[in-house]
This record gives C-alpha cells, structure tokens and sequence, in this order.
C-alpha cells in the first residue's frame, strides 16, 4: 500500500492541457460533445438526484419509527416511498454507473477518441435532464402515490396525483436511456483500437455491452406500457383497466418484462467495476477471463426470461409459476460464476486495502447476501409467504444498495484521479467505505427479520405489533450512520478538486487498461496523445515486477523470478 | 487527430474526428440505425403483443368491430406506402450513382407519398370521430344494433388509436427527417457528399412501411 501513497507525492510542474482546462466558458460545457466532460455533466445530475431519493428515504424512516406513524400522514407517506423510488431507481441507479463511468471509461477503454455519436450522447444528458425536471415537478406539484411499479388499475384510474406529469418524464428518460445503450454498442462494435479483440476487451466493457443489449431490448416496451397508462388516464382508452375491458396482469407482466432486466442494467456495470478494482489490488490476472466475460452475456440473456417472479400471487397460473421459478434459479449461475471467479482472482494476490477495493470487498459480499436471499424469492412457497414484505425491500435493497451503489462509489474513487487529476485523501476514503458498510447493514439487515416476521412493505403503522419497533429504529438508526456515510465522499472528493498539493499522476495505482498506461490525468480532449495500439492481454499484472520496481527505487536487490523450465526438470 | 477531419480530397465525404477513415464511420452509422431499429421493433412489438393477446381473447368481436374500418381508405394507403419504399430505395440507388437530381426526385415522390398517407389517415380518423368512436368520453357503441361487447368494442378502437396514431407519428417524423436531408442535399452540404446519410433515412422508412404492413391486415382483413 505504502509504495502505491508514495507514487501519488510526485506532482507534474507543468500544467498540461487537458480535457477539463480546455476551454472554461459555460457554454463549452453545455454545449460539449466530449464524452468525458458528460460524464462529468451526468455526474452532477445523479448526484443531485441521489440526495434528494436520500432525502425522500429519510422521510420514510423517520416516520416507521414510530408503530402509530406519528409524523406523516399516509397520504405524504405513500408520496415519500413513491419519490423515493421513482427517482433512485430511474435517475440514479439506471444512469449511474453507464452514463457517469461508462460514458467516461468506454472510448478510453477501446482506445477511442470518443463515443461512437458524441452528439447523440449530449442529447441524452439533455433528454435526461429534462425528464428529471418534469418528474420533480411532478414529485413537487402533488406528487404521485402509486409506488415506483404504476400498478393498474390504481395508477391508470383510481389515483388522483400527478401520475401522468411523472409517467411523461419517465417516458422521455427511456429515449436517453436508450440514446446512451445505442451509442455503447456502436462504439464496442466499430470504435475498438488496432489489436482490441473481442476478447482482449476489459471486463468492465463487457459488462456495459450485455447492459446497453438489455438497454435497447427492454427499455421501449416500459416506455410504451407506461405511455399507455397515461393515454388511458388522459382518454380513458381500455387497455390495462378492468373497468374499461382491459387487464390489469398485462401491465404487470409488460412492466417487469424491462424491470426485471432493470436490475441487470443496475449491476451489471457495477459488475465491471468489481473486476477492474480487484484485479487491480490483487496485482492479479483475472481468474477466468472469457467465463466472467460470458457470464455478462449470460445474465443478460436469462435476464429477460424471469419476469414472472414478480407475480406468483398475481393469477398466474402454477405451472407459469414453475418455469418462472427455474428461470430465476437459472440467474444465480452466472452470478455465483462471478463471484468466484472474483474470489479467486484475491487468492495469494497481493491485496492491498485502499478505498476502492474495500468498496470492491463490501460488495462481494452485500451482493452475496443480495444474492442468496433472491433465491427464497425465486422459489415459489417461500415467496408466497415473504412477498409484498420488508423481505423484499431487504432484498433489493441489498443489491440495489450493497450492490450498484457501493460499486459505483468504487468506480468514482477508483477513475477520481483519472477524471479529475487529483488524489483524494485516502484516510477519509477508507473511513468513509466502512462508515457505509456499517451503516448500511445496521439499516437493511433488520429488515430482512422484520420482513420474515410479516411486516408488510409500504405500509407507514404497525400498531398491531408494536413489538417490530425495536427492528425499526435499528434500521432507521442506522440509515442515519449510512447517510452520513454518503455525505462524506461529498466533502473530501470536492475538497480534493480545490487542493493545489494532490495532483495525480497518470498511473497512481499502477494499474493495467488504456486509460490508465496510455493516457495521462486528466486525459486530454481526444483521449490519447497517440493512437494506442493493443499487443497484451488485459489484467496483465506482474507482482513480481511490482516488488522489484519498490525495491529497485528503495536500492534493494531484485527478487530473482524463478525459471518456469527449472522446475520440470527437478 | 484533429487532421482526421480534413482529407486531401474536397469532394470526399467529411469524417468526424473520432473516426479513422470513412468505411469506418460508415458502418458505424448503419450499426448504429440498426440498433436503433431494433428499438422500434421492441417499442412496436410492445404494442402488437397487446393486441395479439385481445385479439386472441375476443376474435368474434374484433371481426364485428373491424368492420367500422374503411379498408379500401386502408388498402390504398398500403399502395402508397409501399411505392414510397420503392422510391427510397431508387433514392439510394441514385446516391451511389452520385446522380443529385434523381436523387432528389425519388426523396420528393417519397415525401408526396408520405403527405398522401397522413391525409387519407386524417379522412378516417375524421369519420371516427364524427361516429364518436374515439376512446374517450363521448365513445358509443351500439351493442343492440351491431352486436359486441362495448368494453370490448372500447378496447379495439384504444388499440386501432394507439398504434395507427403512433405509426403516424413516425410518417411525420419520417417526413421531417426526408425533408431535411432533402435541404442537405439540395445545398450540397459537407456530411451528404456519399451515400449513407439517404441510406440510414431509407433503412428507417422501411421499417416505417413495415408496420403498416403487419397493421392493415390486423385490423382492416379480420377473418371471421
Ligand atoms: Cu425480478
């Protein structure tokens, strides 16, 4: 670890041109078409919408401790659950890590100078912003009490809140969601440097080619179903409305046809995160390259097949059921193929503990727990009794949260040197990775045993068991160490753009990649000063040479690299 | 890399700066059309998996409702959508030729098509509207004259609505984006001096003729 700090201290004296200090007006920003400058753009937004879903979940919290629901009505409490929902799950987990990191690293991971359509990807962060706007307008004027799934009939005839205001801007948000996927398979197919194969591809843009296939497969048909449902608030066409002749399961099996692949789109990215940041503190090739490649592809394919675990107890019939069951089995495959692959990426590496791989380690195993309870999910009796409870929020939230977030929170501290130039201050880093750990399995972990004891989900009383508040306030305590958790990251990552004393040099954690061996920090406008050409295998790590360089630099003699032929002929 | 942009040639295609040569802008832009169609095939697909599902439940209604439709209004306008796919194609055929008026000809018989459509689709819909069959709250159906269930009858025209409405929404696009490149052409502006630019509008007007033709059979020929 020591050595990597030391590499850090060594500040360039001239300032280079680069993508960020090339021009400074305002209008070179919004009018920008370097996809690293929107990343930048998108990173503003999610973060902006983070904490204001953060704000809506504190509301949520503050108001379940309490059997009674002393603080809220439940009209304000179903808005709050709702705008919680509806803004973490369309404008920060959906766009996070795609459209900040993947947005950023993919040109330069491929040896691009830029995006396939770098205006098509300026129209998206505009096409975004406007939707965020109009869905806030919509949270703000009246707000919307359906939850974040729109189920018919209650969103299409019952409800009187501002369904249709926030159904348009989530529309509109599928066309950039959409822009974003179209864009990453362009640029994968045709954009990859001389010598980029297929397979010589880093993880991480593997991942972000299964999720821009889901991306364009899944997100028209939600776009459609829920431009349907304002159609039928607006006309009162009969589509998904019983009282109109329509069917009300067909909304359902519509909407989780994209929302359960929507899952994928969240982690998967955060997937590729996981093997670029261990490989990296491991000094170690990844362990089976094509099998972690594949299984992207694999989750993506089965992905679309598992919809119907979402309505066991929604009149599908038990043999829907059955199949819909081994499918969802089906998913764990490819996942548990990841995790340990990852796992054994870490065996007699050298693993060193900085900030991005304690958020790499944390989300192995949040996802694993994640992971394993979806399996009681999946299988169809247990489900009966564990659905519609806190069970479930348990559940996703553990890979929602312990998953995409902590991934992403990864990514942004892993690439912070790259994007910005500067180190952040690794003590706050670390901290602050296990301040959210904490806080994070204090707030959900409760949650689970809340949800096995029957606590229903979306509901703002439990007066009939009183006895839950202890698992409550344990949770909404530790929601209170997560936010501060999350707060942190915003102080000294902020802090360390206005330092003078922390530039970062191209390569801070000796890492393997394009961006990182061919680029300097911050890259300039058009990526490389040179087109790269592609001769090794990624994750080509060597730490033998790492410990040689240290001691090579501190005048020690090398250990000698013991001959591969010797050992053969004992 | 900035040099990219600028090749020996004046009559040579312009290429962007993130790309090597032309061949491979090229074919990014046809991949790139082509995931996106493949969008519209998802977005669409949405919509007839709806109707198959209805149509599947209630054929004997469907069939009294169909009659409603005009399919002679119906069948010509297929003719017209079908000879505009002809001329976008001969549009691209005289892009590779490089031949700018007969070019500019076919993209023009494929707007006269694409006007030609809207309003025999805005005659119908205008007889729809006058027989209240729009899905709002003036919609009638007279179940004891023509037979059917009014719920169901409710349901065709939402669906007839919905997915005419948004196929014409994409003739209307389609003919924003055909006049537009029209104006390129017609100005010999930079990006338009090869053939893809007409290639990529031709590719989205296909599949624009393609809908139409899965949508008149479904709801103007219902077979009893
Ligand atoms: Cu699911």
């Amino acid at each position: 670890m020591s050595a990597i700090l030391e590499r850090t201290a060594a500040p360039d004296p001239q300032v280079k041109k680069n993508y960020l200090n090339a021009d400074h007006t305002l209008a070179s920003w919004l009018l920008t078409t370097d996809h690293k400058r929107i990343a930048v753009l998108y990173l503003i937004g999610v973060t902006v919408m983070f904490f204001l879903g953060s704000l809506a979940a504190a509301f949520v919290r503050f108001e379940l401790t309490s059997p009674r629901g002393q603080i809220l009505t439940h009209e304000t409490y179903n808005k709050m659950f709702t705008a919680h929902g509806v803004i973490m799950i369309f404008f920060f987990l959906i766009p996070a890590v795609p459209a900040v990191l993947g947005n950023f690293l993919i040109p330069m991971m491929i040896g691009a100078r830029d995006l396939a359509f770098p205006r098509l990807n300026l129209a998206s962060w505009y096409v975004w912003t406007i939707s965020a706007v109009i869905v806030l307008t919509g949270l703000i004027m009246g707000g919307v009490d359906t939850g974040w799934t729109f189920y018919t009939p209650l969103s299409s005839l019952y409800s009187n809140t501002q369904v249709s205001l926030v159904l348009v801007g989530l529309f509109l948000s599928g066309f950039s969601s959409i822009m974003t996927g179209v864009n990453f398979i362009a640029t994968i197919h045709k954009m990859r440097a001389p010598g980029m194969t297929w397979f010589k591809l880093p993880l991480y843009v593997w991942s972000h080619y299964a999720t821009s296939v889901i991306i364009i497969l899944g997100t028209p048909v939600v776009a459609i179903t829920l431009f349907l449902v304002v159609l039928e608030r607006t006309f009162r066409i009969g589509i998904f409305s019983p009282e109109l002749g329509g069917d009300p399961v067909l909304f359902q099996h519509l909407f989780w046809f994209y929302s359960h692949p929507a899952v994928y789109i969240m982690v998967l990215p955060a997937m590729g995160v996981i093997s670029e940041v261990i490989t990296c503190f491991s000094r170690r090739q990844i362990f089976g390259y094509r099998f972690v490649a594949m299984s992207s592809m694999a989750i993506a394919a089965i992905g679309f097949l598992v919809w119907g675990h979402h309505m066991y107890v929604s009149s599908q019939s038990v043999l829907q059921g059955l199949i819909f069951s081994l499918l969802s089995f089906l998913v764990a495959v490819p996942s548990a193929i990841k995790v340990f692959n990852w796992s054994l990426t870490m065996w007699r590496g050298s693993v060193q503990f900085s900030t991005p791989m304690i958020y790499a380690l944390a989300f192995i195993g949040l996802f694993v727990i994640g992971g394993l309870t979806g399996l009681y999910l999946a299988a169809i009796d247990t489900d009966v009794h564990l659905t519609g409870t806190y069970f479930i929020v348990a559940h996703f939230h553990y890979v929602m949260v312990g998953g995409a977030i902590l991934a992403f929170l990864g990514g942004i501290h892993f690439w912070w040197p790259k994007m910005f130039g500067k180190m952040y201050n690794e003590f706050w880093g670390r901290l602050s990775a296990m301040v959210i750990f904490l806080g994070f399995n204090f707030t959900f972990f409760p949650q689970f045993i809340l949800g096995y004891l029957g606590m229903p989900r979306r509901y703002h009383v439990y007066y009939f068991a009183p006895e839950w508040q202890f698992y409550h306030v344990a949770s909404s305590l530790g929601s209170t160490i997560l936010g501060i958790g999350f707060l942190m990251p915003a102080f000294y990552l902020t802090a360390s753009l206005l330092r003078k004393d922390n530039v970062a040099p191209a390569n801070p954690w000796g890492a393997k990649g394009l961006e990182w061996e061919n680029a300097s920090s911050p890259p300039v406008t058009l990526n490389f000063e040179s087109q790269p050409i592609v001769t090794e295998n990624p994750y080509n790590y060597d730490p033998i040479e790492d410990t040689n360089k240290v001691r090579r630099e501190a005048g020690l003699p090398e250990i000698p690299r013991e001959d591969p032929d010797k050992e053969v002929h004992h | 890399m900035a040099t990219h942009a600028h090749t020996a040639d004046p009559d040579a295609p312009a290429v962007y700066e993130q790309f090597e040569d032309i061949d491979q802008q090229q074919e990014t832009y046809i991949l790139g059309m082509w995931s996106f169609l493949v969008t519209e095939i998802m977005f669409f697909g949405a919509l007839f998996l709806i109707y198959s599902i209805y149509r599947w439940q209630y054929q004997g209604d469907f069939y009294i409702f169909h009659k409603e439709l005009d399919y002679v209004l119906g069948g010509i306008n297929t003719t017209v959508l079908l000879a505009s796919s002809f001329s976008v194609a001969l549009a691209v055929h005289y892009a590779q030729l490089k031949k700018k008026r007969q070019q500019l000809l076919a993209l023009g018989f494929t707007l006269l098509c694409a006007f030609g459509f809207l309003i025999i689709k805005a005659i119908e819909y205008g007889k729809k509207f006058e027989h209240s069959k729009f899905p709002n709250d003036t919609f009638v159906w007279d179940a004891a004259k023509y037979g059917g269930d009014p719920e169901h009858a409710r349901l065709f025209f939402s669906l007839y609505f919905s997915m005419t409405g948004l196929h014409g929404l994409h003739v209307l696009i389609g003919i924003l984006v055909i006049g537009y490149l029209m104006y390129l052409i017609a100005k010999d502006h930079p990006v338009i001096t090869d053939y893809v630019p007409t290639e990529l509008v031709g590719l989205y007007w296909h599949f624009v003729d393609l809908v139409w033709i899965f949508l008149y059979p479904l709801f103007y020929l219902i077979p009893k």
